[in-house]
Protein backbone atom coordinates (compact mmCIF):
# COMPACT_ATOMS: atom_id res chain seq x y z
CA UNK A 1 0.00 0.00 0.00
CA UNK A 2 1.37 3.12 -0.89
CA UNK A 3 2.01 5.91 1.60
CA UNK A 4 -0.87 8.41 -0.42
CA UNK A 5 -3.38 5.47 0.00
CA UNK A 6 -2.76 4.74 3.37
CA UNK A 7 -3.17 8.09 4.71
CA UNK A 8 -6.45 8.35 2.69
CA UNK A 9 -7.88 4.86 3.96
CA UNK A 10 -7.21 6.14 7.45
CA UNK A 11 -8.63 9.77 7.11
CA UNK A 12 -11.54 7.19 6.44
CA UNK A 13 -11.28 5.14 9.00
CA UNK A 14 -11.45 8.45 11.10
CA UNK A 15 -14.73 9.70 9.42
CA UNK A 16 -16.79 7.05 9.74
CA UNK A 17 -15.80 6.42 13.37
CA UNK A 18 -16.63 10.32 14.21
CA UNK A 19 -20.65 9.07 12.48
CA UNK A 20 -20.67 6.70 15.35
CA UNK A 21 -22.24 8.93 17.74
CA UNK A 22 -24.97 10.23 14.96
CA UNK A 23 -26.34 6.55 15.35
CA UNK A 24 -28.24 7.67 19.02
CA UNK A 25 -27.62 4.64 20.30
CA UNK A 26 -25.97 4.77 23.42
CA UNK A 27 -24.86 0.67 23.46
CA UNK A 28 -22.69 1.50 19.75
CA UNK A 29 -21.51 4.63 21.62
CA UNK A 30 -20.31 2.73 24.58
CA UNK A 31 -18.86 -0.15 22.76
CA UNK A 32 -17.13 1.46 20.12
CA UNK A 33 -15.39 3.87 22.92
CA UNK A 34 -14.69 1.16 24.71
CA UNK A 35 -12.90 -0.55 21.51
CA UNK A 36 -10.45 2.58 20.97
CA UNK A 37 -9.65 2.78 24.91
CA UNK A 38 -7.73 -1.00 24.25
CA UNK A 39 -6.56 0.50 20.67
CA UNK A 40 -5.30 3.04 22.78
CA UNK A 41 -3.59 0.17 25.23
CA UNK A 42 -2.53 -2.02 22.52
CA UNK A 43 -0.70 0.27 20.83
CA UNK A 44 1.03 1.13 24.34
CA UNK A 45 2.19 -2.18 24.46
CA UNK A 46 3.11 -2.27 20.75
CA UNK A 47 5.94 0.47 21.28
CA UNK A 48 7.72 -2.66 23.77
CA UNK A 49 6.55 -6.05 21.98
CA UNK A 50 6.44 -4.51 17.96
CA UNK A 51 9.45 -1.87 18.14
CA UNK A 52 11.60 -2.78 20.86
CA UNK A 53 11.37 -6.40 21.36
CA UNK A 54 10.21 -6.12 24.71
CA UNK A 55 7.53 -8.90 25.31
CA UNK A 56 5.93 -7.83 28.21
CA UNK A 57 3.24 -10.13 29.92
CA UNK A 58 2.14 -7.76 32.35
CA UNK A 59 0.87 -4.92 30.85
CA UNK A 60 -2.55 -4.96 32.32
CA UNK A 61 -0.77 -3.37 36.07
CA UNK A 62 -0.15 0.37 34.36
CA UNK A 63 -4.03 0.31 32.81
CA UNK A 64 -5.01 -0.76 36.33
CA UNK A 65 -3.26 1.24 38.42
CA UNK A 66 -4.07 4.50 36.35
CA UNK A 67 -7.80 3.48 36.37
CA UNK A 68 -7.75 3.16 40.15
CA UNK A 69 -5.75 6.23 40.49
CA UNK A 70 -8.73 8.08 38.75
CA UNK A 71 -11.16 5.96 41.34
CA UNK A 72 -9.14 6.69 44.30
CA UNK A 73 -7.55 10.78 43.83
CA UNK A 74 -11.37 11.57 42.95
CA UNK A 75 -13.50 12.69 45.86
CA UNK A 76 -16.89 11.07 46.66
CA UNK A 77 -19.79 13.42 45.77
CA UNK A 78 -17.93 16.15 43.78
CA UNK A 79 -16.41 15.48 40.47
CA UNK A 80 -12.31 15.96 40.23
CA UNK A 81 -10.32 18.46 37.62
CA UNK A 82 -9.86 16.32 34.70
CA UNK A 83 -6.32 18.37 34.41
CA UNK A 84 -5.63 17.02 37.60
CA UNK A 85 -6.50 13.26 37.85
CA UNK A 86 -5.92 12.72 33.85
CA UNK A 87 -1.60 14.38 34.60
CA UNK A 88 -1.75 12.34 37.81
CA UNK A 89 -2.84 8.97 36.82
CA UNK A 90 -0.50 9.01 33.68
CA UNK A 91 2.36 10.11 35.88
CA UNK A 92 1.32 7.10 38.46
CA UNK A 93 1.19 4.46 36.01
CA UNK A 94 4.69 5.79 34.19
CA UNK A 95 6.52 5.73 37.72
CA UNK A 96 5.22 2.37 38.52
CA UNK A 97 6.49 1.06 34.96
CA UNK A 98 9.84 3.26 35.33
CA UNK A 99 10.47 1.64 38.97
CA UNK A 100 9.45 -2.11 37.61
CA UNK A 101 11.32 -1.49 34.53
CA UNK A 102 14.11 -1.05 36.51
CA UNK A 103 14.31 -4.48 37.32
CA UNK A 104 12.27 -6.57 34.78
CA UNK A 105 14.55 -4.67 32.44
CA UNK A 106 17.36 -6.56 33.56
CA UNK A 107 16.16 -10.37 32.56
CA UNK A 108 15.81 -11.17 28.41
CA UNK A 109 13.51 -13.75 26.45
CA UNK A 110 11.13 -16.12 28.73
CA UNK A 111 12.78 -14.34 31.97
CA UNK A 112 11.39 -11.34 30.84
CA UNK A 113 7.98 -12.70 30.10
CA UNK A 114 7.32 -14.58 33.69
CA UNK A 115 8.58 -11.11 35.70
CA UNK A 116 6.52 -8.62 33.70
CA UNK A 117 3.69 -11.25 34.67
CA UNK A 118 4.93 -11.60 38.42
CA UNK A 119 5.04 -7.60 38.88
CA UNK A 120 1.79 -7.41 37.45
CA UNK A 121 0.39 -9.68 39.91
CA UNK A 122 1.84 -8.24 42.40
CA UNK A 123 -0.12 -5.04 41.47
CA UNK A 124 -3.17 -7.43 41.18
CA UNK A 125 -3.34 -8.54 45.03
CA UNK A 126 -2.30 -4.95 45.94
CA UNK A 127 -5.69 -3.77 45.17
CA UNK A 128 -7.86 -7.34 45.38
CA UNK A 129 -6.47 -8.18 48.52
CA UNK A 130 -5.81 -4.58 50.99
CA UNK A 131 -8.55 -2.02 51.48
CA UNK A 132 -6.81 0.45 49.07
CA UNK A 133 -8.97 -0.01 46.01
CA UNK A 134 -12.17 -1.61 47.79
CA UNK A 135 -11.13 -4.99 47.75
CA UNK A 136 -11.92 -7.60 45.38
CA UNK A 137 -15.45 -5.80 44.85
CA UNK A 138 -13.56 -2.78 43.05
CA UNK A 139 -14.55 0.88 43.61
CA UNK A 140 -16.96 3.46 42.00
CA UNK A 141 -16.02 6.42 40.10
CA UNK A 142 -19.16 8.43 41.12
CA UNK A 143 -18.66 11.71 39.47
CA UNK A 144 -16.39 12.44 36.08
CA UNK A 145 -13.63 14.32 35.98
CA UNK A 146 -15.01 17.76 34.95
CA UNK A 147 -13.08 19.66 32.16
CA UNK A 148 -13.96 22.73 33.68
CA UNK A 149 -11.10 25.71 33.14
CA UNK A 150 -11.65 28.61 35.71
CA UNK A 151 -15.19 28.04 35.29
CA UNK A 152 -15.75 27.30 31.36
CA UNK A 153 -16.20 23.88 30.48
CA UNK A 154 -15.05 22.90 26.53
CA UNK A 155 -16.51 19.43 26.96
CA UNK A 156 -18.49 17.54 29.75
CA UNK A 157 -17.66 13.64 30.01
CA UNK A 158 -20.61 12.82 31.73
CA UNK A 159 -22.59 13.52 28.15
CA UNK A 160 -21.92 10.14 26.02
CA UNK A 161 -21.20 11.55 22.65
CA UNK A 162 -18.61 14.51 24.33
CA UNK A 163 -16.84 11.39 26.00
CA UNK A 164 -16.76 9.89 22.34
CA UNK A 165 -15.26 12.37 20.58
CA UNK A 166 -12.55 12.47 24.03
CA UNK A 167 -11.51 9.00 22.85
CA UNK A 168 -11.33 9.43 19.79
CA UNK A 169 -9.39 12.82 19.94
CA UNK A 170 -6.79 11.04 22.70
CA UNK A 171 -6.31 7.49 20.11
CA UNK A 172 -5.74 9.84 17.30
CA UNK A 173 -3.13 11.87 19.37
CA UNK A 174 -1.93 9.03 20.98
CA UNK A 175 -1.36 7.46 17.06
CA UNK A 176 0.25 10.77 16.14
CA UNK A 177 2.83 10.46 19.21
CA UNK A 178 4.32 7.34 18.29
CA UNK A 179 4.30 8.05 15.00
CA UNK A 180 6.49 10.75 15.56
CA UNK A 181 8.56 9.50 18.44
CA UNK A 182 9.16 6.01 16.17
CA UNK A 183 10.90 8.52 13.74
CA UNK A 184 13.03 10.20 16.23
CA UNK A 185 16.36 9.12 17.24
CA UNK A 186 15.21 7.34 20.06
CA UNK A 187 12.40 5.54 17.91
CA UNK A 188 15.32 4.07 15.43
CA UNK A 189 17.40 3.00 18.48
CA UNK A 190 14.36 0.87 19.79
CA UNK A 191 13.73 -0.39 16.43
CA UNK A 192 18.02 -1.39 16.48
CA UNK A 193 17.30 -2.59 19.74
CA UNK A 194 14.54 -5.01 18.71
CA UNK A 195 16.94 -6.16 15.80
CA UNK A 196 19.96 -7.05 17.00
CA UNK A 197 20.60 -5.20 20.79
CA UNK A 198 23.77 -7.08 21.17
CA UNK A 199 25.47 -4.98 18.22
CA UNK A 200 23.30 -1.66 19.35
CA UNK A 201 26.24 -1.97 22.44
CA UNK A 202 29.28 -2.63 20.58
CA UNK A 203 28.18 0.20 18.29
CA UNK A 204 28.09 2.18 21.92
CA UNK A 205 24.36 2.50 22.63
CA UNK A 206 23.46 2.14 25.93
CA UNK A 207 20.33 0.43 25.44
CA UNK A 208 19.47 -0.09 28.76
CA UNK A 209 18.33 3.54 28.92
CA UNK A 210 16.77 3.37 25.98
CA UNK A 211 14.46 0.57 26.96
CA UNK A 212 13.71 1.82 30.41
CA UNK A 213 12.57 5.21 28.40
CA UNK A 214 10.58 2.85 26.16
CA UNK A 215 9.24 1.03 29.32
CA UNK A 216 8.36 3.81 31.28
CA UNK A 217 6.32 5.33 28.21
CA UNK A 218 4.62 2.47 27.21
CA UNK A 219 3.29 2.26 30.74
CA UNK A 220 2.47 6.03 30.67
CA UNK A 221 0.60 5.73 27.67
CA UNK A 222 -1.42 2.17 28.90
CA UNK A 223 -2.10 4.35 31.97
CA UNK A 224 -4.10 6.80 29.54
CA UNK A 225 -5.88 4.01 27.91
CA UNK A 226 -6.78 3.25 31.77
CA UNK A 227 -7.78 6.76 33.02
CA UNK A 228 -10.11 6.56 29.72
CA UNK A 229 -11.56 3.38 30.66
CA UNK A 230 -12.59 3.97 34.53
CA UNK A 231 -13.99 7.54 33.23
CA UNK A 232 -16.08 5.74 30.69
CA UNK A 233 -17.28 3.04 32.83
CA UNK A 234 -17.34 4.56 35.82
CA UNK A 235 -16.46 1.61 37.89
CA UNK A 236 -12.76 -0.04 38.23
CA UNK A 237 -12.39 -3.40 39.68
CA UNK A 238 -8.67 -5.37 40.40
CA UNK A 239 -9.35 -7.57 37.66
CA UNK A 240 -8.42 -4.65 35.24
CA UNK A 241 -5.30 -5.73 36.16
CA UNK A 242 -4.93 -9.37 35.96
CA UNK A 243 -3.18 -11.28 33.62
CA UNK A 244 -6.48 -12.31 31.62
CA UNK A 245 -6.23 -8.65 30.83
CA UNK A 246 -2.50 -8.66 29.88
CA UNK A 247 -3.32 -11.43 27.55
CA UNK A 248 -6.13 -9.61 26.04
CA UNK A 249 -3.79 -6.61 24.94
CA UNK A 250 -1.09 -8.97 23.89
CA UNK A 251 -3.10 -10.81 22.00
CA UNK A 252 -4.61 -7.69 19.78
CA UNK A 253 -0.81 -6.76 19.24
CA UNK A 254 -0.39 -10.30 17.53
CA UNK A 255 -3.82 -10.19 15.92
CA UNK A 256 -2.98 -6.71 14.28
CA UNK A 257 0.31 -7.23 13.27
CA UNK A 258 3.32 -6.15 15.78
CA UNK A 259 5.29 -3.25 14.82
CA UNK A 260 2.25 -1.86 12.92
CA UNK A 261 0.24 1.01 14.86
CA UNK A 262 -2.67 1.63 12.91
CA UNK A 263 -2.43 -2.67 12.47
CA UNK A 264 -2.76 -2.72 15.91
CA UNK A 265 -5.63 -0.48 16.28
CA UNK A 266 -7.36 -3.00 13.87
CA UNK A 267 -6.34 -5.58 16.01
CA UNK A 268 -7.94 -4.20 19.18
CA UNK A 269 -11.19 -3.55 16.71
CA UNK A 270 -11.44 -7.45 15.60
CA UNK A 271 -10.52 -8.83 18.96
CA UNK A 272 -13.72 -6.68 21.02
CA UNK A 273 -15.63 -7.44 17.85
CA UNK A 274 -15.10 -11.18 17.94
CA UNK A 275 -15.97 -11.00 21.65
CA UNK A 276 -19.10 -9.44 21.26
CA UNK A 277 -20.10 -11.51 18.08
CA UNK A 278 -19.05 -14.81 19.50
CA UNK A 279 -20.41 -14.20 22.81
CA UNK A 280 -24.01 -13.65 21.17
CA UNK A 281 -23.61 -17.04 19.14
CA UNK A 282 -22.84 -19.25 22.46
CA UNK A 283 -21.41 -19.61 25.57
CA UNK A 284 -18.41 -21.12 24.61
CA UNK A 285 -17.60 -18.22 22.72
CA UNK A 286 -13.67 -18.17 24.05
CA UNK A 287 -13.30 -22.02 22.02
CA UNK A 288 -13.95 -19.77 18.27
CA UNK A 289 -11.75 -16.75 19.79
CA UNK A 290 -8.88 -19.02 20.06
CA UNK A 291 -9.56 -20.73 17.04
CA UNK A 292 -9.67 -17.26 15.25
CA UNK A 293 -6.25 -16.11 16.86
CA UNK A 294 -4.28 -20.06 16.18
CA UNK A 295 -5.54 -19.66 12.64
CA UNK A 296 -4.16 -15.74 12.05
CA UNK A 297 -0.86 -16.70 13.26
CA UNK A 298 -1.13 -19.92 11.29
CA UNK A 299 -1.89 -17.88 7.92
CA UNK A 300 -1.70 -14.63 8.42
CA UNK A 301 2.01 -14.30 10.36
CA UNK A 302 1.77 -10.23 9.87
CA UNK A 303 -1.60 -9.81 11.29
CA UNK A 304 -4.01 -7.76 10.03
CA UNK A 305 -1.66 -5.35 8.88
CA UNK A 306 -0.49 -8.03 6.34
CA UNK A 307 -3.17 -8.08 4.61
CA UNK A 308 -2.98 -5.04 1.85
CA UNK A 309 0.35 -6.45 0.90
CA UNK A 310 -0.89 -10.21 0.55
CA UNK A 311 -3.68 -7.94 -2.06
CA UNK A 312 -1.83 -6.48 -3.70
CA UNK A 313 0.90 -9.23 -4.55
CA UNK A 314 -2.37 -11.42 -5.41
CA UNK A 315 -3.15 -8.92 -7.93
CA UNK A 316 -0.18 -8.78 -9.25
CA UNK A 317 -0.32 -12.18 -10.45
CA UNK A 318 0.51 -14.14 -7.19
CA UNK A 319 4.13 -14.84 -7.90
CA UNK A 320 5.82 -15.90 -4.94
CA UNK A 321 7.97 -12.80 -3.79
CA UNK B 1 55.98 0.85 7.56
CA UNK B 2 55.67 2.55 11.36
CA UNK B 3 58.92 1.85 12.67
CA UNK B 4 60.77 5.28 11.95
CA UNK B 5 57.91 7.35 13.30
CA UNK B 6 57.06 7.66 17.04
CA UNK B 7 54.95 5.34 18.23
CA UNK B 8 51.87 5.74 19.83
CA UNK B 9 50.24 3.25 21.87
CA UNK B 10 46.66 3.06 21.63
CA UNK B 11 45.82 -0.29 22.90
CA UNK B 12 47.69 -2.56 25.79
CA UNK B 13 47.01 -5.70 27.15
CA UNK B 14 48.70 -7.06 30.15
CA UNK B 15 48.45 -10.23 30.71
CA UNK B 16 44.77 -11.35 29.97
CA UNK B 17 43.47 -14.28 31.11
CA UNK B 18 40.01 -15.84 30.87
CA UNK B 19 39.13 -19.11 32.51
CA UNK B 20 35.70 -20.66 31.78
CA UNK B 21 35.20 -23.05 34.50
CA UNK B 22 38.23 -25.62 34.69
CA UNK B 23 39.23 -24.38 30.92
CA UNK B 24 41.57 -21.79 30.71
CA UNK B 25 40.74 -20.23 27.32
CA UNK B 26 43.85 -17.45 27.50
CA UNK B 27 46.37 -17.08 29.49
CA UNK B 28 48.59 -14.57 30.39
CA UNK B 29 48.19 -12.96 26.88
CA UNK B 30 49.54 -9.22 26.17
CA UNK B 31 49.11 -7.71 23.19
CA UNK B 32 50.43 -4.25 22.11
CA UNK B 33 48.63 -1.98 19.59
CA UNK B 34 50.20 1.43 18.28
CA UNK B 35 48.46 3.59 15.81
CA UNK B 36 49.13 3.03 12.18
CA UNK B 37 49.40 -0.57 12.26
CA UNK B 38 48.23 -3.91 11.45
CA UNK B 39 48.14 -6.41 13.99
CA UNK B 40 47.31 -9.91 13.15
CA UNK B 41 46.71 -12.66 15.91
CA UNK B 42 46.66 -15.95 14.48
CA UNK B 43 46.50 -19.31 15.27
CA UNK B 44 44.52 -22.32 14.65
CA UNK B 45 41.25 -23.24 15.80
CA UNK B 46 40.42 -23.44 19.51
CA UNK B 47 43.38 -21.31 20.23
CA UNK B 48 41.81 -18.19 21.84
CA UNK B 49 41.74 -15.66 19.58
CA UNK B 50 38.08 -14.80 20.08
CA UNK B 51 38.50 -15.11 23.67
CA UNK B 52 40.99 -12.51 23.25
CA UNK B 53 39.27 -9.99 21.11
CA UNK B 54 35.99 -10.83 23.23
CA UNK B 55 38.12 -9.57 26.22
CA UNK B 56 39.52 -6.60 24.41
CA UNK B 57 36.33 -5.56 22.83
CA UNK B 58 34.46 -5.59 26.10
CA UNK B 59 32.30 -8.36 25.35
CA UNK B 60 33.41 -10.74 27.90
CA UNK B 61 35.36 -9.46 31.01
CA UNK B 62 38.67 -11.10 32.03
CA UNK B 63 39.23 -13.21 34.83
CA UNK B 64 42.57 -11.39 35.08
CA UNK B 65 44.90 -9.03 33.82
CA UNK B 66 44.95 -5.36 32.99
CA UNK B 67 43.73 -3.63 29.29
CA UNK B 68 44.55 -0.09 28.74
CA UNK B 69 43.35 2.59 26.17
CA UNK B 70 45.87 5.75 25.31
CA UNK B 71 47.21 5.23 28.76
CA UNK B 72 43.84 4.56 30.72
CA UNK B 73 43.15 1.32 32.19
CA UNK B 74 39.47 0.60 30.32
CA UNK B 75 39.01 -3.27 32.50
CA UNK B 76 36.00 -2.06 34.28
CA UNK B 77 34.31 -0.45 31.10
CA UNK B 78 31.14 -2.31 29.13
CA UNK B 79 31.23 -2.84 25.27
CA UNK B 80 29.12 -0.09 24.90
CA UNK B 81 31.67 2.12 27.11
CA UNK B 82 34.34 0.54 25.38
CA UNK B 83 32.84 1.85 21.94
CA UNK B 84 32.57 5.49 23.76
CA UNK B 85 36.17 6.04 24.07
CA UNK B 86 37.14 5.09 20.88
CA UNK B 87 37.51 0.86 20.19
CA UNK B 88 34.99 -0.28 17.31
CA UNK B 89 34.53 -3.73 16.10
CA UNK B 90 33.04 -6.53 13.63
CA UNK B 91 32.38 -9.76 14.56
CA UNK B 92 33.47 -13.19 13.05
CA UNK B 93 29.76 -14.08 12.15
CA UNK B 94 28.16 -11.23 10.21
CA UNK B 95 26.75 -9.10 12.53
CA UNK B 96 24.36 -6.38 10.73
CA UNK B 97 20.70 -5.12 11.25
CA UNK B 98 19.89 -7.19 7.72
CA UNK B 99 15.93 -5.52 7.43
CA UNK B 100 17.47 -1.87 7.32
CA UNK B 101 19.32 -0.23 4.61
CA UNK B 102 23.07 0.03 4.38
CA UNK B 103 22.59 3.84 4.94
CA UNK B 104 20.51 3.13 8.25
CA UNK B 105 23.05 0.46 9.74
CA UNK B 106 25.82 2.90 9.44
CA UNK B 107 23.66 6.11 10.30
CA UNK B 108 22.34 4.45 13.54
CA UNK B 109 26.19 3.91 13.81
CA UNK B 110 27.07 7.13 13.87
CA UNK B 111 24.19 8.43 16.07
CA UNK B 112 25.28 6.24 18.37
CA UNK B 113 28.03 9.50 18.93
CA UNK B 114 25.32 11.86 20.32
CA UNK B 115 22.99 9.77 21.75
CA UNK B 116 20.48 12.20 23.31
CA UNK B 117 17.70 10.00 23.81
CA UNK B 118 14.74 12.62 25.70
CA UNK B 119 14.94 14.48 21.53
CA UNK B 120 11.86 11.89 20.96
CA UNK B 121 10.35 14.48 18.46
CA UNK B 122 13.08 15.47 16.34
CA UNK B 123 13.13 13.57 13.36
CA UNK B 124 16.35 11.10 12.67
CA UNK B 125 16.58 11.47 9.23
CA UNK B 126 16.66 15.08 9.61
CA UNK B 127 20.14 14.78 11.30
CA UNK B 128 22.27 15.78 8.82
CA UNK B 129 25.52 15.19 10.25
CA UNK B 130 24.69 11.48 10.44
CA UNK B 131 23.65 10.84 7.35
CA UNK B 132 26.70 12.75 5.74
CA UNK B 133 28.88 10.84 8.09
CA UNK B 134 27.48 7.55 7.10
CA UNK B 135 27.67 7.99 3.21
CA UNK B 136 31.30 9.28 3.82
CA UNK B 137 31.97 5.95 5.65
CA UNK B 138 30.14 4.08 3.21
CA UNK B 139 32.45 5.05 0.58
CA UNK B 140 35.46 4.82 2.62
CA UNK B 141 34.73 1.41 3.37
CA UNK B 142 34.45 0.78 -0.57
CA UNK B 143 30.71 0.58 -0.69
CA UNK B 144 29.20 3.16 -2.01
CA UNK B 145 27.32 1.71 -4.65
CA UNK B 146 25.10 -0.04 -2.39
CA UNK B 147 24.04 2.84 0.14
CA UNK B 148 20.08 2.15 -0.56
CA UNK B 149 20.07 -1.36 -0.68
CA UNK B 150 18.48 -3.65 2.10
CA UNK B 151 21.30 -4.82 3.92
CA UNK B 152 20.09 -8.34 3.94
CA UNK B 153 20.63 -9.02 0.48
CA UNK B 154 24.21 -7.83 0.76
CA UNK B 155 26.80 -10.08 -0.55
CA UNK B 156 28.93 -12.37 2.09
CA UNK B 157 31.99 -9.49 1.37
CA UNK B 158 30.09 -6.81 1.11
CA UNK B 159 28.17 -6.95 4.37
CA UNK B 160 31.76 -7.42 6.01
CA UNK B 161 32.39 -4.34 4.22
CA UNK B 162 29.11 -2.87 5.77
CA UNK B 163 30.33 -3.58 9.21
CA UNK B 164 33.56 -1.92 8.55
CA UNK B 165 31.70 1.34 7.86
CA UNK B 166 29.68 0.97 10.91
CA UNK B 167 32.85 0.91 13.11
CA UNK B 168 34.10 3.54 11.30
CA UNK B 169 31.27 5.71 11.68
CA UNK B 170 31.68 5.27 15.64
CA UNK B 171 34.71 7.20 14.84
CA UNK B 172 36.88 4.33 16.60
CA UNK B 173 40.41 4.75 16.83
CA UNK B 174 40.77 1.14 17.31
CA UNK B 175 39.21 -1.18 15.28
CA UNK B 176 39.05 -5.19 16.39
CA UNK B 177 38.43 -7.25 13.44
CA UNK B 178 37.25 -10.66 13.49
CA UNK B 179 38.12 -12.41 10.75
CA UNK B 180 36.93 -9.61 8.17
CA UNK B 181 38.38 -11.91 5.23
CA UNK B 182 36.65 -15.10 5.92
CA UNK B 183 34.04 -16.18 3.37
CA UNK B 184 35.36 -13.82 0.89
CA UNK B 185 36.11 -15.03 -2.81
CA UNK B 186 39.74 -13.76 -3.40
CA UNK B 187 38.72 -10.90 -5.77
CA UNK B 188 36.33 -9.27 -2.70
CA UNK B 189 39.04 -10.75 -0.54
CA UNK B 190 41.75 -8.46 -2.17
CA UNK B 191 39.80 -5.38 -2.24
CA UNK B 192 39.25 -5.50 1.16
CA UNK B 193 42.97 -5.90 2.16
CA UNK B 194 43.41 -2.43 0.33
CA UNK B 195 40.72 -0.96 2.78
CA UNK B 196 42.36 -2.13 5.58
CA UNK B 197 45.79 -0.60 4.17
CA UNK B 198 43.72 2.33 3.50
CA UNK B 199 42.30 2.77 7.03
CA UNK B 200 45.97 2.03 8.79
CA UNK B 201 46.71 5.44 7.90
CA UNK B 202 44.96 7.10 11.04
CA UNK B 203 44.01 4.19 13.26
CA UNK B 204 45.45 1.02 14.88
CA UNK B 205 43.73 -2.05 13.33
CA UNK B 206 44.06 -5.88 15.74
CA UNK B 207 42.54 -8.36 13.15
CA UNK B 208 41.54 -12.02 13.23
CA UNK B 209 42.70 -13.79 10.30
CA UNK B 210 43.34 -17.35 8.89
CA UNK B 211 44.00 -16.58 5.28
CA UNK B 212 48.04 -16.95 5.28
CA UNK B 213 48.47 -14.86 2.32
CA UNK B 214 46.18 -11.92 3.58
CA UNK B 215 47.87 -11.82 6.78
CA UNK B 216 50.71 -11.42 5.15
CA UNK B 217 49.85 -9.20 2.95
CA UNK B 218 48.62 -6.59 5.58
CA UNK B 219 50.44 -7.22 8.76
CA UNK B 220 52.60 -5.42 10.88
CA UNK B 221 53.08 -7.56 13.18
CA UNK B 222 51.93 -10.73 14.08
CA UNK B 223 50.87 -12.59 17.35
CA UNK B 224 50.64 -16.16 17.26
CA UNK B 225 48.33 -17.98 20.02
CA UNK B 226 48.24 -21.89 20.60
CA UNK B 227 46.01 -23.52 23.15
CA UNK B 228 44.98 -20.06 24.41
CA UNK B 229 48.97 -19.47 25.25
CA UNK B 230 50.68 -16.91 23.52
CA UNK B 231 53.53 -18.81 21.15
CA UNK B 232 55.38 -15.70 19.64
CA UNK B 233 54.86 -12.20 18.81
CA UNK B 234 57.04 -9.95 16.39
CA UNK B 235 57.23 -8.80 12.45
CA UNK B 236 56.18 -11.16 9.94
CA UNK B 237 59.31 -12.01 8.60
CA UNK B 238 60.49 -13.19 12.14
CA UNK B 239 57.16 -15.30 12.57
CA UNK B 240 57.99 -16.55 9.12
CA UNK B 241 61.33 -18.12 10.25
CA UNK B 242 60.27 -19.34 13.51
CA UNK B 243 61.00 -22.71 14.36
CA UNK B 244 58.40 -22.85 17.52
CA UNK B 245 55.73 -21.65 15.28
CA UNK B 246 56.63 -24.12 12.59
CA UNK B 247 56.49 -26.60 15.11
CA UNK B 248 53.68 -26.04 16.85
CA UNK B 249 51.98 -26.06 13.09
CA UNK B 250 53.54 -29.32 12.43
CA UNK B 251 56.22 -27.69 9.87
CA UNK B 252 53.55 -27.13 7.43
CA UNK B 253 51.57 -23.90 6.68
CA UNK B 254 48.47 -26.38 5.69
CA UNK B 255 47.32 -26.68 8.86
CA UNK B 256 46.89 -22.73 9.29
CA UNK B 257 43.93 -23.01 6.12
CA UNK B 258 41.34 -24.09 8.49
Amino acid sequence: MNAQASFILKLVAIALLACVPLSGESFYIEIVGKVLVMAIFAMSLDLLVGFTGLVSFGHAAYFGIAAYAVAILSPQYEAASLWYVLPASIGLAALAAFVIGLFVLRTKGIYFIMVTLAFAQMAYFIFHDTPLGGGSDGMYLNNKPSAAIFGWEPFDLNNEVHMFYFILATMVLVYLFLARVLQSPFGRTLVGIKSNEHRMQSLGYFTFRYKLGAFTLAGGLGGLAGFLYAVLFGFVTPELLSWHESGNVLLMVILGGMGNLAGVIAGAFAFEMMREVFADITKYWQLLMGGVIVAVVLFLPGGLAGIPGRIKRAMQGGDAK
Amino acid sequence: MSEAKNKEVLLQADKLTRRFGGLVANQDISVTLERQMIHVLLGPNGAGKSTCINMLSGDLPPSEGKIHFMGKDITGLSAAQRSQVGIGRSYQRTNIFPQFSVLENVRLAAQSRRQEPWRIFSKAMEAKWALEKARACIDEAGLGKRVDWVSGVLSHGEQRQLEIAMVLATDAQVLLLDEPLAGMGSEESASMVEVLKRLRQTRGILLVEHDMDAVFAVADMITVMVNGQLLECGPPAQIKASVAVQQAYLGTEDSFHV
